[in-house]
């Protein structure tokens, strides 16, 4: 019996439709609510266009050679983190792990944010706006007093959405229309990626593309308003004087770096489904670059609106003084007008100081308007929908902007997931009879029962510490370890060798000398920066507490003992895999030593694995 | 004759002027703001204007009270001001120009607000009477809150979605799973296990009606890789 030939082994790794759809999974990961929600923000409070400066030197040191690491990464050794790391050293095995678990507990939280941005979706087909009028109080003779004293904007979100508790510890009940959208969230996140990538793949088409956009047409219409240019003029006059403030340095390379997604073990996930003759480094200078620009592109809209909305709140303080003024001197209507009424007041002043000074006028200065600058979801739910309530045909703007805001939370949450489900694909304790369906099912159903607890009263601070500590210093760590274990646990030569296999050419000097020296040491220094600066301040967060005599300003609480042991358990949890997992093949190894029978472990190389 | 009417006048004015000025008891402020109401067609506020108002709370006095006789002489108007604002008082023709308690008249005029407002095509706002709070209208509540119902749509959508991506899944895995019995009753040598295979990785291989030996199978099955 002549032995049959060999058939070519089917790889039976799924694998992108097309090259454009893996770029565009990867740009919607990148792009995510930070950039709409941040860059604009540390770009307006450190010092307008002079934060590019630094923002483009932690690209070029940081962001770009680290995304290109990982890409070339998962392209060549065709695993997901975990599987990754096992393969280039069992001593980084820890790394892999730090990184999906930092993937679960970002995935957990990120998700909740989605569900407050569809809460707003399905509450902009009123008319009006429910968060544009306060609620009149029990027996109706007033307004409700929350609302009332802070605005209805603020009462919407606090009470209305969060139904927030005064503090911390105070749990609150569960609020039944969260966890409706919650469970819809969750739904929308198993549909596009019930089967992986075949059907994230499919839906990346759309939540990648449409917030360019809306974001297009929100450009164009925010220019149009009234005081866009003074918003537009705020945000990019250039302070160069801030660049003296090493904390501005610190915020550009994390927001680099949060901003791209690195070391979440998503990116090895989505290049991993890559065939392995591609070129990597064009896509990671592509991913990279693309990002930056929305960034920008972004904070022109987000700009110029939030112009519109100062330009408007100093018109209002205006108005209301004139018409104070008017009432108390019973001078005609439309007698002092925006323009002349300094002119007036200093006349008023001059011959009836003692009314002026009991009117209590406030004085307006647009420049106060201007700065106040709120980031992240103040930015979007309380600012941004007030200033929306002010254009005409405010329904139609509240969706598009909420659905932008949902396709680009949905774009990452791609990559999160991606990076949580490859690996666990991959570990052989999964039998691969379980349908992909069924597996990414049980994922969702388990992540929406942990995620029940964010729909609590207190939901939010917990978002905002998962936010602050499980979401920053372990992606640190994780990268560093990535890039000093590639660059000299891995051996940089070979690492060349393999990248020049993939692209065709050898990495230049740039990417050398980035990898090796550069990029480590610059992720060291961020990191000793951002943890001597976490721990210089005490752990405090701002509470909404009506009750308290500053409202609506929050209130300044610091977190209990017990909830700051659980912010460092999550900033440490993730990190210890690192050390442990080497720790434990280490001691296996000098187990096995003493054995007789001991037998290398095979040395893996790029070329190999796919011949 | 003369003299007894000029008397009664002056009486007549120094009581007008008691009863109807600024601060006093019975009297109140009233401010419009009618160009902020209507813009360009803002109409002026004279004489006449003046005498729709007296009209006005006249009707308001009647209405509230079936007793009332109030007369459009009655209502007393005072310090008219280019804002336009001015101070109102009601007097009491029957009982010797004594002023109608002020509750009486915030209550007359709370009841028929509405009707004042109409009369000069103004609102809550734009027409206030300083010292009588307006009740608010409670805002609209629509039966099913809408965004129960858009919520509704968007579930409906996302759970059809997963059931026919699932249906789908798992038909084609029922497709892939062909039964091998179509090719075993046609083979019946070696060649069959090497058909077998070959038809498990390709899909598109055509079977022979006659099962050949295996190194004809082979070739088959090479011829197609």
């Amino acid at each position: 019996l002549s032995v049959p030939p060999e058939i070519p082994k089917e790889d039976g790794r799924p694998k992108w439709d097309n090259k454009f759809q893996y770029i565009l999974s990867c740009i919607g990961f990148a792009v995510g609510l930070g950039n709409v929600w941040r860059f604009p923000y540390l770009c307006q409070i450190h010092g307008g266009g002079a934060f590019l400066i630094p923002y483009f030197i932690a690209l070029l040191f940081e962001g770009i050679p680290l995304l290109h690491l990982e890409l070339a990464l998962g392209q060549c050794l065709r695993k997901g983190s975990i599987g990754a790391w096992n393969t280039i050293s069992p001593y980084l095995g820890g790394v892999g792990i730090g990184s999906w678990m930092v993937s679960v507990l970002v995935s957990l939280y990120y998700n909740t944010v989605l569900t407050w941005v569809m809460w707003y979706f399905t509450n902009s087909f009123q008319e009006p706006l429910p968060w544009s009028v306060c609620p009149l109080n029990e027996n109706r003779t007033g307004l409700n007093k929350e609302c009332y004293e802070s605005t209805a904007v603020n009462y919407f979100w606090y009470r209305k959405t969060l139904n927030i508790t005064p503090d911390v510890t105070e749990t609150g009940t569960l609020q039944w229309w969260l966890i409706l959208c919650l469970a819809t969230c969750w739904a929308i996140v198993y549909l596009c990626t019930i089967r992986g990538i075949e059907t994230t793949g499919k839906a990346i088409y759309v939540t990648a593309i449409f917030p360019y956009l809306v974001l297009t047409i929100f450009l164009i219409h925010g220019l149009t308003l009234p005081g866009a240019t003074d918003g537009l003029v705020y945000l990019f006059t250039p302070n160069l004087n801030t660049l003296k403030n090493p904390r501005v340095w610190l915020d550009a390379a994390t927001q680099i770096f949060f901003s791209l997604s690195l070391a979440f073990g998503g990116l090895i996930a989505f290049s991993s489904y890559n065939p392995p003759k591609n070129d990597c480094e064009k896509d990671a200078v592509t991913v990279a670059i693309v990002n930056s620009v929305t960034s920008l592109y972004a904070s022109i809209p987000v700009f110029s609106v939030l112009g519109f909305k100062a330009t408007t709140g100093y018109w209002d303080c205006l108005d209301r003084n004139i018409i104070n003024v008017i009432n108390e001197f019973d001078l005609p209507e439309e007698s002092i007008v925006r323009q002349n009424y300094t002119a007036w007041i200093s006349y008023l002043n001059s011959s009836h100081p003692e009314k002026i000074a009991g009117l209590k006028l406030k004085s307006c200065d647009l420049q106060e308007f201007l700065d106040q600058s709120v980031s992240g979801t103040g930015l979007a739910f309380i600012i941004f929908t007030q200033a929306i309530i002010l254009m005409p045909g405010s329904q139609a703007w509240a969706i598009l902007f909420f659905v932008m805001l949902f396709s680009l939370g949905l774009s990452s949450m791609f990559g999160n997931i991606e990076g949580v489900f490859t690996p666990l694909l991959e570990l052989r304790i999964i039998s691969k009879s379980i349908p992909k369906e069924l597996l990414s099912g049980i994922i969702c159903l388990i992540s929406f029962l942990i995620t029940l607890c964010f729909t609590l009263g207190s939901g939010s601070y917990w978002i905002d510490i998962f936010d602050s500590y499980a979401g920053s210093v372990p992606l640190l760590v994780i990268a560093f370890f990535e890039v000093i274990g590639v660059a000299y646990v891995y051996k940089m030569k070979r690492f060349s060798k393999d990248v020049k296999w993939m692209t065709g050419r050898k990495p230049n000097l740039y990417w050398q000398i980035t990898w090796r020296f550069i990029s480590p040491l610059l992720l060291l220094i961020v990191f000793v920066a951002f943890v001597t600066l976490q721990i210089q301040k005490p752990a405090s967060y701002a509470a909404w507490n009506p009750k308290y005599e500053g409202f609506p300003m929050k209130e300044e609480k610091v977190y209990p003992p017990w909830v700051l042991a659980i912010c460092v358990l999550l900033a440490v949890l993730p990190c210890v895999f690192v050390p442990l997992v080497a720790l434990f093949h280490l001691i296996k190894r000098m187990c096995r030593n003493k054995e007789p029978s001991f037998v290398a472990p095979e040395v893996f190389s790029c070329q190999g694995s796919n011949s | 004759m003369l003299r007894v009417l000029l008397l009664t006048l002056t009486v007549v004015a120094i009581a007008h002027a008691e009863l109807c000025k600024p601060d006093a008891q019975n009297a109140f402020k009233v401010r419009l703001s009618i160009k902020t109401a209507l813009g360009d067609n803002a109409y002026a506020w004279d004489a006449n204007e003046e005498y729709l108002f007296k009209a006005m709370v006249a009707f308001a006095m009647r209405r509230y009270s079936s007793k009332s006789t109030t007369q459009i002489s009655d209502v007393l108007l005072c310090n008219v001001t280019d804002r336009v604002s001015f101070w109102f008082v009601v007097t009491d023709s029957s009982q010797n120009m004594t002023a109608v308690p002020g509750s009486v008249v915030e209550a007359a005029i709370r009841m028929n607000r509405n009707r004042i407002n109409s009369a000069f095509l103004l609102s809550d706002k734009t027409l206030q009477f300083l010292k009588i709070t307006s009740t608010l209208s409670p805002p609209v509540e629509p039966s099913t809150p809408v965004w129960l119902i858009v919520f509704g749509v968007v579930l409906c959508l996302i759970v059809a979605g997963i059931v026919f991506l699932v249906v789908a899944g798992i038909q084609q895995r029922k497709n892939n799973r062909t039964p091998p019995s179509l090719i075993i009753d046609l083979a019946h040598t070696q060649g069959k296990t090497i058909l077998y295979c070959c038809a498990e990785l390709d899909r598109s291989l055509p079977l022979p009606l006659k099962i050949p030996s295996a190194a004809e199978a082979i070739n088959i099955c090479l011829g197609k890789s």
